[in-house]
């Protein structure tokens, strides 16, 4: 089991971005990628710079987060917080997890 | 564990809820593009000329007599006996809260004392067909005692994820199986997310809830085609079922309609379906209070810890089921579930977990308001056994009194009528 701050300071700015076997075509297989950015919606953003396709994979047409998408910081749902204006401080790491299964 | 296995005949695939994208019937359960949630897609006319009601009631008296309506192969199922449990006629309940024919579906008594059976026999029956031998689980304790005795049975092993602070009596009715049980620091939601993590490393772990979920979840229809079947081939009017993650009610509901489908009922069913929840974990009773589709995940405070999902993986979909149906969502306190159980056990005999407190009490809600009305047939499903959440009400059931073993103190202690 991984876990948070074991392997933190990167960088300036970088954060650790797990990405879920869905979306692994766009990263090369990679299921961690580093990304950039002071905010949830700065990250993202920098992913779709890197690794394109990333933004209409993960947005609708509105540029609202799709229905079933859900993201982490340090394991705490951003609806909790402040959604993609939630601070990301650089080690931390940001979870895209697609259609939370469970019940 | 890309076998393409026997399985059931009749499924076409798995499609995508939201955009109907195909996908192969293999252990997936999230669309690529979407990420809608997977769902098994069915030949229903294949289904309508294999099934009869005579061929289900010459069944199995288990899940696997509608196994033409099942999405996996029924010759030879991991099945400690899930379902074809009682429903009870529940007249003195139903006078107590100002109703006419009311039911009780009593799902307490399945192998490991819970619904959870019916979808855990179903999962992993697929998940051995496509070559599986670890089943896992993220769970609020119900799950996990399924997924322990079911796996040992069919000689897998097993990996389940609980949150630390379950009731004890779910932690040792699931290490008893014998499989690893990992309890996790944090909420069923923690433990859920986690899970989700875990099975994008681990693909050769059948996580019955999460990368086989759309077979697991087809498990539930059952509840609705056992109703039909006991009450003759009719359908309730109005049916109340407990919301976790919503895929239990979506399915009742489902399972109604299927049964037209396939030519089992004659008339159309028009069944509204009810749902409840704990006010201390009510994410989906709030939407619909507030009239929105939005589901806001909640942090669960609540003694219904079966229940206790505060990110609903179907939520919006029950949302849609109850408001298409003319239903309705409930919400009760912790005290008002505990007088739900006690109200079940005092009137019907049964003896439920929180959940089933949930459900009662919601009923019981829902009649006082009529929103539930005494002309409809109506069927409350009871999930799990009493006894695994025995602390809910350890504080208000003991003995009548405690005497010395003599008449005197007997005659002094307890006031005999007649």
């Amino acid at each position: 089991m991984s876990n948070e701050g074991n392997d933190g300071n990167d960088g300036n700015g970088t954060v650790k971005v797990r990405i879920p076997t869905q979306l692994r075509s766009l990263t090369g297989g990679a299921g961690e990628v580093p990304a950039e950015g002071s905010t949830v919606g700065d990250v993202l953003a920098s992913l779709e710079a890197a690794h394109p396709g990333f933004g209409a994979r993960l947005f609708d047409e509105a540029g609202k987060l799709r229905r079933f998408v859900n993201v982490f910081v340090a394991d705490e749902d951003v609806r909790f917080l402040n959604g993609l204006d939630t601070p990301v401080q650089a080690g931390q790491t940001l979870s895209i997890v697609p259609a939370v299964a469970g019940g | 564990m890309t076998t393409t296995a026997p399985g059931a005949s009749t499924v076409i695939g798995l499609c995508c809820r939201e955009c109907a994208r195909p996908y192969p019937p293999e252990a997936l359960h999230v669309c690529e593009y979407c990420f809608g949630p997977l769902e098994v897609a069915y030949d229903y006319e294949a289904i309508a000329a294999a099934t009869s009601r005579e061929k289900i009631s010459a069944g199995p008296t288990t899940i696997w007599r509608y196994a033409d309506l099942l999405p996996a192969d029924a010759s030879d199922p991991v099945n400690l006996g899930a379902g074809f449990t009682p429903l009870v006629r529940a007249h003195r309940l139903a006078a107590e809260l100002g109703l006419g024919e009311l039911w009780v579906k009593n799902d307490t008594l399945n192998p490991t004392g819970s619904f959870k059976d019916r979808v855990v026999s179903v999962a992993l029956t697929k998940a051995r067909e496509l070559g599986f031998k670890v089943g896992a689980c993220a769970s609020t304790g119900n799950l996990a005692n399924s997924v322990g005795a079911h796996a040992a049975h069919a000689g897998m092993e097993s990996i389940v994820f609980i949150p630390h602070d379950l009731e004890e009596a779910k932690v040792v009715t699931t290490a008893v199986y014998g499989g690893k049980l990992v309890a996790v620091e944090g909420n069923y939601d923690d433990v859920n997310r986690l899970c989700a993590e875990l099975a994008s490393e681990h693909p050769t772990w059948a996580f019955v809830n999460v990368n086989v979920r759309p077979y697991y979840s087809e498990g539930s229809k059952t509840l609705a085609f056992e109703v039909a079947e006991q009450l003759g081939w009719r359908v309730p009017d109005h049916v109340v079922v407990p919301i976790a993650s919503g895929s239990q009610l979506t399915k009742v509901h489902k399972g109604f309609d299927e049964l037209y489908k396939v030519g089992l009922l004659d008339e159309e069913p028009h069944v509204r379906v009810s749902g409840a929840q704990a006010a201390g974990c009510s994410p989906v009773a709030t939407a619909f209070a507030e009239g929105t589709d939005h589901v806001r995940p909640q942090k669960p405070c609540t003694i219904a810890k079966s229940l206790a999902i505060g990110n609903p993986a179907d939520g919006w979909y029950a949302l849609d089921s109850v408001r298409s149906t003319g239903g309705a969502v409930g919400s009760v306190t912790d005290d008002e579930i505990v007088e739900g159980i006690r109200l079940l056990a005092r009137t019907e005999g049964i003896f439920a977990e929180t959940a089933g407190g949930v459900t009662i009490a919601t009923l019981a809600k829902l009649a006082a308001e009529g929103v539930v009305r005494p002309d409809e047939r109506v069927v409350a499903y009871v999930t799990g056994h009493g006894l695994k959440t025995i602390d809910a009400v350890s504080r208000q059931c003991g003995p009548t009194a405690t005497i010395a073993p003599t008449m005197e103190a007997f005659n002094q202690a307890i006031e005999v009528q007649t």
